[in-house]
């Protein structure tokens, strides 16, 4: 119960890191959207894109973390704040999920329901917004929700580059050999991912097509 | 017959539709008039369902072209164009996030109808294929096949268009289901008088519906003949339909007093 009594004594600094991961979390993961949904869509519909740009996203994926980190630091602006560098980082480990879903849940459209729109007239963006994307829309989430678990993962590591975030906890653990001080940290750490598995999963819920 | 000198409503002139080196269509030409059920009689890969997509633009000529009330389609607006052809397909495709009354109305409301006017256009199709008012508000899951394909008939002519063009519209139903859909397609052509481009492998559905029956094979119009003159054709192919069709009945007939 140490650990518990170790929180509540920084309870302050227990918040203000949460507060911090989230935002590393939640604008990676914006970011992430806002790419790899329209790319998700673009290679749903340009099929021999698909392959140059799922292979892009797996090979990001496949660069360590810490690595990653590591060689964004001598970027220009971006290596000026360890946060942006982190946010950006965690929006390249996210994209890959995210596109994959996208291409997947488009393509898993039934294609006569498609064709029948096309025929009766609806326009490419009609067919999009109202057809493809709704029907999509929960194969969409799950992928969104996989980056976001990851993320709430990958991004306790941003702490090693000064990004803050409940990573503060645990290397600062690590040192002291404290066990309590790591999981102050891996505890919240952990909730957040539950919470977001959860969140998005009850959204995904809400929107599954009948 | 429709005289020759009337206005035809779709034309092809000397289609042809090559794709990935296979030579689907070649030479293709035929007129249907206003009014007439035409029927594209074939088997699979004969080139019916590339002639009926090339009608509404899913697909484009590789030469040729195709006129729509005389003007050829590939000059006028694609969405246009769509939207004043009435598309029904085997797989029906309703969408299924959508209940039955959206899927009819879907036209009428991208077209900006009115919301009164779109409910009183659904009620009316509702009645004219025969489903109940209350299956407006169901999703297509929840009905049967033949319900669906009424429906799917239904959205069709939701916008009131002149042509429809429907591809094996009733080939995955069961026969007795199948032969309710086509009585009720004669009984609403007999009211509507649309031009209707009918795709079909099943001599039976072309000798039925049909004004006209355009015979096709390997992506080459054979002969177009109304259904008397086809039962009576001297042509090869036709007569080979026509005696694949006698020997299923007189087989089994002639099982039958054995």
């Amino acid at each position: 119960m140490n650990v518990f009594r170790f929180m509540l004594h920084n309870q302050h600094q227990v918040l203000q890191l949460t507060l911090e991961h989230l935002r590393l979390v939640g604008f990676s993961t914006l970011f992430a959207m806002l790419i790899g949904i329209p790319l998700g869509i673009g290679i749903a519909h340009r099929p021999r894109f698909n392959k140059p740009v799922l292979a892009t996203a797996n090979i990001i994926q496949t660069i360590p973390s810490l690595a990653l980190f590591g060689f964004l630091l001598p970027v220009p602006w971006l290596g000026a704040r360890a946060d942006r560098l982190a946010i950006l980082a965690l929006t390249l480990y996210a994209l890959l999920p995210i596109i994959r879903n996208t291409y997947t849940g488009i393509r898993g459209v039934d294609a006569s329901v498609v064709e029948a729109g096309r025929g009766m007239g609806l326009t490419e963006s009609q067919l999009l917004f109202q057809v493809e994307l709704p029907l999509a829309v929960s194969v969409i989430l799950s992928g969104v929700r996989v980056a976001v678990v990851i993320s709430v993962g990958l991004a306790t590591i941003a702490a090693a580059i000064g990004a803050g975030g409940l990573g503060e906890f645990i290397f600062r653990g690590l040192a002291m050999v404290d066990d309590r001080v790591i999981l102050a940290g891996a505890i919240p750490a952990a909730l957040l991912a539950l919470l977001a598995d959860f969140g998005v999963g009850w959204l995904e819920r809400r929107l599954q097509p009948r | 017959m429709q005289p020759e000198a009337a206005n035809p409503v779709i034309e092809f002139r000397e289609v042809s539709y090559r794709v990935a080196g296979t030579q689907v269509l070649s030479g293709f030409n035929l007129k249907v008039q206003s009014g007439e059920t035409l029927v594209l009689l074939g088997r699979s890969g004969s080139g019916k369902t590339t002639s009926l997509k090339l009608v509404n633009r899913l697909l484009s000529p590789t030469s040729g072209e195709i006129r729509v009330k005389g003007v050829p389609n590939a000059e006028a607006d694609l969405i246009r164009l769509r939207r004043s052809i009435g598309y029904v397909i085997q797989d029906v495709g309703l969408f299924p996030h959508f209940t039955i009354e959206r899927n009819i109305g879907l036209v009428p409301k991208i077209e900006g109808w009115p919301a009164n006017r779109i409910g009183a256009r659904v009620q009316e199709l509702l009645q004219m294929i025969g489903l109940a008012p209350e299956l407006a508000s169901r999703y297509p899951h929840q009905l049967s096949g033949g319900q669906r394909q009424r429906v799917g008939v239904a959205r069709a002519l939701a916008a009131d268009p002149e042509i429809l063009l429907m591809d094996e519209p009733f080939g995955a139903l069961d026969p007795l289901t199948r032969d309710e859909l086509q009585r009720e397609f004669l009984l609403l052509q007999q009211r509507l008088h649309k031009t209707v481009v009918f795709v079909t492998h099943d001599l039976r559905e072309a000798l039925r519906l049909g004004s006209r029956i355009a015979l096709m094979e390997a992506g080459q119009l054979v002969t177009v003949l109304a259904p008397p003159d086809f039962l009576r054709s001297t042509d090869p192919l036709a007569s080979a339909y026509v005696r694949a069709f006698g020997e299923g009945l007189e087989s089994a007939a002639n099982r039958g007093t054995s």
